[in-house]
């Protein structure tokens, strides 16, 4: 029974970003013309997975107590190295796929040695590194361009036995080999406990500088995939500044809604998802209720700071006021 | 490490009494933008002409008074993602009620900041009341600030022009030869430094950012302190962007996109901490006039964007290597 409730209890944030995505998801269908159908299933799916990736990739920096703001610049590179390299024969896509996940892993990893290596503080270093790499994506891209092997494309994009989003089953695919083996590593627990309190974990022994190195890496990675499905869904490759900024503050906007703390070591990159989910339903929710497209950032921005807001329910359990103050 | 720290301090003690109390931070900044001028006059001589640094002066005045505001938050271990909208909501709207005649004209500067500062207000009042996270809450009215600017423009460039009075600040004269521009950012500095080191609300900014609780157990008001001063931060960033506007003679969508990342990487290259309570706002003029001087020198290198972001990324890492970095050990 007790067991139960710890479990509860370290599952809170998830559970409440996967109730405001269900409750915004049943509005939307419940007032959708078409109602729940495989289309628009798959639309929104379509749509929610980029900023899910991207969201997964922050959830794993944020869990350490640490912020990336280059993950939508490493996924605006990501997608312009894939409009070069994923194409050709199977094997030539093969290789490319590889290519493009290996340079978003290289990309975290140059944020990780700097944060942790370099003692810097992450969200200054990776303002600097975002620059970089949308630098790099403007001279593989001065202009929007590039090709991606259609029949792969088409694959991860459409439907499964006609049914379910292949882009869904990807992001499981996902979940299952790189999130669920971290969180239940040593490395994993170890960047909880960084996150939590890094005094503490050090005393331990635990390996902090791994941990967190590894959750910059992997969120390299996880937006290197994002990146590639943007390929996929676009055909071509875009250095847009202002896709990567945005995905980058939406990110941030989807880990908090998804119940990850911003102070470190509570959450987890499932949460994210169902945040990045519930933010990109918000966008799509004007359009069933038939609301002026004028109105859509204001409506955005209000739901965010009403979501966010929810949270500061939690001041009135305050015993003393001193605990105000983290 | 104690030998090193012993070391840098008799250097330190070795030095005329004014130079001692200086950052080192602030030091270096100020030297590698003497070190920029020198290879740019490598390039071409027009670097070292008084027209060109009164020039870069006027540009930088802009990111000047908007790092201004930005310190101030970060010297509260907070930071103020709501810039790129504030600002530009500062400049649309003072541009609008200058179209109402001339009590608008009159009116149209202050009402700019005014709305800046509720926004600011509405920052401050989540940050310290309710106690949410900054980069959260300034992400949240960043949009809001957004929506409701597309909303009046329709998505489109407003059609109204700056009125004469704000293109008169960006552009015009007061001492012949020396824009307004930098006179205003003069201004805002020296209320800066004086807020900063002469009054109670500075040092409590400075307590606050070091140890909130500390703060609140000495008996300041930690959360009045904290709300005005992301309200001073909203103000100047709408103040910067009525510069802009005046400066480009019309507010546009997007306006401040560019001086979000650019007004923290100031503050953090002057020496300030982004942990907060750590700084001086000397070394934020110098970080700057440091990124305008950069950003100005490769363009005019013809240096196409590509490059540019990697160059000005590269600099901000190696000068942050040089004196941002933390304790060895937790």
């Amino acid at each position: 029974m007790s067991e139960w409730r710890y479990w509860l209890n370290e599952q809170r944030g998830t559970l409440m970003g996967l109730a405001i995505f269900l409750l915004m998801f049943s509005v939307y269908i419940a007032n959708h013309p078409a109602g729940l159908t495989v289309n628009v299933v798959e639309t929104a799916a379509n749509k929610g997975v980029l900023l899910a990736f991207i969201a997964m990739a922050q959830a794993l920096v944020v869990i350490t107590a640490g912020i990336d703001l280059s993950v939508g610049m490493i996924f605006v590179l990501t997608n312009c190295i894939a409009s070069w390299i994923v194409v050709g024969t199977p094997m030539q896509t093969a290789l490319g796929v590889a290519g493009v996940l290996l340079a978003g892993a290289a990309c975290g990893a140059i944020n990780g040695l700097l944060v942790i290596y370099g003692r810097l503080q992450p969200i200054v270093v990776t303002i600097a590194t975002g620059a970089i790499y949308f630098g790099v994506a403007l001279l593989l891209r001065p202009f929007p361009g590039g090709s991606v092997n259609e029949d792969l494309a088409d694959a991860l994009t459409g439907r499964l036995f006609g049914t379910i989003p292949t882009s869904l089953v990807a992001l499981l695919v996902v979940v299952l080999l790189v999130w669920l083996p971290f969180r239940g590593s040593e490395i994993g627990r170890a960047a909880y406990a960084a996150g939590s309190s890094e005094t503490a974990a050090f005393m331990s022994g635990v390996p902090i500088r791994r941990a967190r190195f590894a959750a910059y890496t992997l969120a390299g990675l996880l937006a290197g995939i994002g990146g590639l499905f943007l390929t996929f869904f676009t055909y071509t490759g875009e250095a847009a500044f202002a896709s990567g900024s945005g995905y980058t503050l939406w990110s941030i906007a989807a880990v908090v809604l998804g119940g990850v703390s911003l102070y470190g070591g509570r959450g987890s990159a499932v949460g994210a998802i169902f945040g990045a989910f519930a933010a990109r339903t918000t966008g799509d929710m004007l359009f069933v209720f038939d609301v002026d497209p004028l109105w859509q950032p204001l409506l955005q921005g209000m739901v965010l700071l009403v979501a966010v807001s929810i949270g500061a329910i939690g001041l009135l359990r305050v015993r003393s006021r001193l605990d105000w103050f983290q | 490490m104690t030998e090193a720290t012993e070391n840098k301090t008799s250097l330190r003690a070795r030095l005329p009494a004014p130079f001692r109390r200086i950052d080192p931070a602030v030091l270096i900044a100020f030297g590698c933008i003497l070190l920029l001028l020198f290879l740019g006059s490598l390039y071409s001589s027009n670097f070292l002409s008084l027209e060109y640094l009164l020039q870069q002066l006027k540009v930088a005045s802009f990111l000047g008074v908007i790092a201004a505001g930005m310190m101030l938050v970060i010297l509260l271990g907070q930071i103020d993602l709501s810039v790129p909208w504030v600002m530009t909501m500062g400049a649309m709207m003072a541009c609008a009620v200058a179209g109402f005649g001339t009590g608008g004209m009159i009116l149209a500067i202050p009402f700019g900041i005014f709305c800046g500062m509720v926004f600011g207000l509405l920052n401050g009042f989540g940050v310290a009341y309710m106690r949410i996270p900054s980069m959260i809450v300034t992400l949240a009215t960043n949009v809001v600030a957004q929506g409701l600017m597309v909303l009046y423009t329709g998505g489109f460039s407003p059609q109204d022009s700056a009125p004469e009075a704000m293109r008169w600040l960006a552009t015009g004269f007061i001492i012949p030869g020396v824009p307004n521009a930098i006179l205003v950012w003069a201004a805002i500095s020296a209320a800066m430094v004086f807020l900063l080191t002469r009054t109670t609300f500075g040092r409590s900014v400075y307590g606050i950012g070091n140890s909130e609780r500390a703060a609140y157990l000495s008996g300041i008001d930690t959360r009045r302190i904290v709300m005005i001063a992301f309200a001073v931060s909203g103000a100047l960033s709408a103040f910067g962007g009525v510069l802009l506007a005046g400066y480009a003679s019309k507010a546009a969508q997007a306006m401040g996109d560019a001086y979000l990342l650019p007004s923290i990487a100031a503050v953090v290259l002057g020496g300030t901490s982004i942990l907060g309570g750590r700084g001086s706002y000397l070394g934020t003029v110098a970080g700057v006039i440091l990124i305008t001087l950069l950003q100005s020198i490769l363009s005019v290198m013809q240096m196409p964007e590509a490059g540019r972001q990697i160059v000005y990324g590269i600099v901000i890492i190696v000068m942050l290597l040089l004196y941002g970095r933390g304790p060895a050990s937790p």
